[in-house]
């Protein structure tokens, strides 16, 4: 048959033409079928809403003390810290990794001397940046004098403003999450506030 | 060495340990395919692509859908509602399962028409006649999922059904439900039926469907044997490589398939009520019946012989006799090739009274789809079981005229005549 010539026959250029723009077809009707298969991956509605941002009231915590809220499945601790703590942290200085907060473990408006909005108040993700396990709250000193944060897995230790020590397997600064304040008294984690346009 | 060496070194590596290339040329590129086929022999490829659709959303669905008493309508709801696309994949898997049985009877009727089914394709046949029965299961099973008042119901009635078989019929029932009820129980493992046990056995029917087919070649309109007329090289000399001419061929109607397909299931996805009866909208409830019951679309010719038979007879009851001839009219199918003692294949060669009683049995198989779907008191009594004797006088009497009748003369080669 291919030692026959056909005079109607397309010629190559037209015949792969056709064949380009027919796979071209299919492939978009293709990428169009995968749409929805991939998209029923991400977080449902129920999801999202289960995901969505968390009210704290401030006016339950005292001065000294911590409350453990949980957003998207995430402890959130919000500690108020007392002056004393506030105190401590610029002697803290010489033993921390990363005493100034030089990487995105916190969004910019909590990128300061006490990694907060409002000094008072420290808004961190409970979970060690090591491994994952929750980091106990230890506001009294202990035989060697530590007060802050100290994960008992491996044995990481971040101060009162969630800033990780050095020679302790934890890497990184504990996890700012993001959040604003509505009012004086009213805390929302999980979302920023929204631009006034 | 260039890109193209490499490439068939590559080929040749795995051909010696897979027969690859062998495989492409035996059922693509060297399949040689009738050139007569016509617009009856889309539908085989359609139903694959169907069967491929029905494979990708269903496992998707099981992602969301909670096979349990308590959840599993809200999981529907769930995945209408809340998961991302989680209605057009949904829909999708739903209104399949329509154009399945739609792509499927069409098919089917094209082995009537053609007489696809006689010798040397009888296994081809029986092994497609029993994909058309694992779905009719799996079509089942996959209704009672969503747990809605007709997905209970029409398990209720279907259920029943085995405990009409005498004697062991009621602890029949008892076993298959597992339950004294339909429970949870229940819906579990038509669960297991519905997403693994049946698709994997319709998977193995249709790879045996296509070799078996593939083995004795595609029959054609005309009924004429391609492989006895063969050139030099024992090509058929007419036929023509499944690869390219008839799988380009068939990219028209499977982009014609694709927009009635997507236009159901953006538009139509109910099927005003054939794809999905309204009260399967509303959630399962074991005091209520709906008003009407009637199950899908194409179960229905054979719900309405399920009801034709009213009489007792021989000490059995009537419902029993109804099982036995619904069951029967899916069976006797199976046996066509040997029913059919014709010395042609096709229609177009046929005598008139083949022509006749195949007219006649299609019209009352469609009356009897119409039946099946309305209410039971909606026809005169005696229409529905003189439909079902004509349906089975088209079996029963066709050993008979299709030996009697004259025949056309069919012609050696194809377009021979014209």
């Amino acid at each position: 048959m291919s030692n026959e010539s056909f005079d109607d026959a397309p010629s190559d250029g037209r015949r792969s033409f056709l064949t380009g723009t027919t796979c071209a077809l299919f492939t978009a009707g293709g990428a169009g079928l995968m749409t929805p298969y991939v998209k029923s991956w991400s977080p449902s509605a129920r999801a999202m809403a289960a995901g969505a941002p968390i009210s704290i009231d401030l006016t339950k915590i005292s001065e000294g003390e911590m409350v453990v809220e949980e957003w998207r499945g995430r402890p959130i601790y919000v500690l108020k810290r007392s002056r004393e703590m506030l105190e401590s942290f610029e002697s803290l200085d010489e033993q921390l990794r990363n005493p100034s907060s030089e990487d995105d473990q916190q969004p910019v408006y909590a990128k300061n001397d006490n990694r907060s909005i409002k000094p008072e108040f420290l808004v961190v993700e409970g979970l060690c940046t090591h491994l994952g396990c929750t980091p106990k709250f230890r506001p009294n000193k202990n035989e060697e004098g530590f007060t802050g944060f100290f994960c008992p897995c491996h044995g990481s230790k971040f101060d009162f403003a969630g800033r990780v020590y050095k020679g302790v397997p934890a890497p990184t600064n504990l996890k700012v999450p993001p959040h604003h304040y509505v009012d004086d008294n009213t805390l929302i984690v999980g979302a920023e506030k929204e631009e006034t346009a | 060495m260039n890109i193209r060496k490499k490439a068939s070194d590559l080929m040749a590596w795995i051909d010696y340990r897979l027969p690859v290339t062998k495989a492409y040329k035996t059922h693509m590129s060297e399949y040689y395919a009738p050139k007569n086929l016509n617009a009856w022999y889309f539908f085989g490829v359609l139903a694959m692509l169907v069967f491929a659709n029905q494979l990708l959303s269903g496992i998707w669905l099981t992602m969301f859908y909670t096979p349990t008493v308590e959840e599993a309508f809200d999981s529907i709801e769930y995945i209408m509602r809340d998961v991302e696309s989680g209605w057009i994949i949904r829909y999708m898997h739903e209104v399949g399962a329509s154009f399945f049985f739609i792509v499927v009877y069409l098919h089917i009727y094209r082995g009537f028409l053609y007489g696809s089914y006689k010798k040397p394709r009888e296994l081809v046949w029986v092994i497609g006649m029993f994909i058309y029965f694992l779905m009719m299961a799996e079509g089942f099973f996959g209704y009672v999922l969503p747990f809605g008042n007709m997905s209970y119901w029409g398990a209720k009635v279907i259920l029943s059904l085995i405990g009409a078989i005498p004697v062991f019929g009621p602890d029949l029932q008892i076993w298959v439900q597992g339950d004294f009820m339909i429970s949870g129980v229940t819906l579990s493992r038509f669960f297991a039926f519905h997403v693994a046990l049946v698709p994997l056995i319709i998977i193995l029917g249709v790879y045996l469907h296509l070799i078996a087919l593939h083995q004795v070649g595609s029959n054609n309109p005309d009924g004429i044997d391609i492989k006895a007329v063969k050139d030099e090289q024992g090509i058929p000399k007419d036929g023509i490589p499944f690869h390219p001419y008839y799988t380009v061929h068939d990219l028209i109607p499977v982009v014609i398939f694709l927009m009635l397909f997507f236009a159901a299931v953006f538009f139509f996805p109910g099927g005003g009520g054939f794809f999905i009866e309204a009260p399967n909208y509303v959630p399962a409830n074991n005091l209520s019946t709906p008003d009407h019951i009637a199950p899908v679309w194409y179960y229905t010719p054979f719900y309405a012989m399920l009801r034709a038979v009213t009489v007792d007879f021989l000490y059995l009851d009537a419902k029993f006799w109804g099982l036995i001839v619904m069951g029967g009219a899916i069976l006797i199918v199976f046996f066509l090739p040997w029913l059919d003692r014709s010395p042609v294949n096709s229609m177009r060669y046929k005598g008139r009274i083949s022509k006749a009683f195949l007219m006649i049995w299609t019209i009352s198989f469609l009356c009897l789809g119409v039946l099946g779907v309305k209410p039971a008191d909606w026809a005169p009594s005696w229409v529905s079981p003189v439909l079902t004797i004509i349906y089975f006088s088209y079996f029963f009497l066709m050993p008979f005229y299709t030996r009697w009748e004259s025949c056309k003369t069919v012609p050696e080669r194809i377009g021979a005549d014209r």
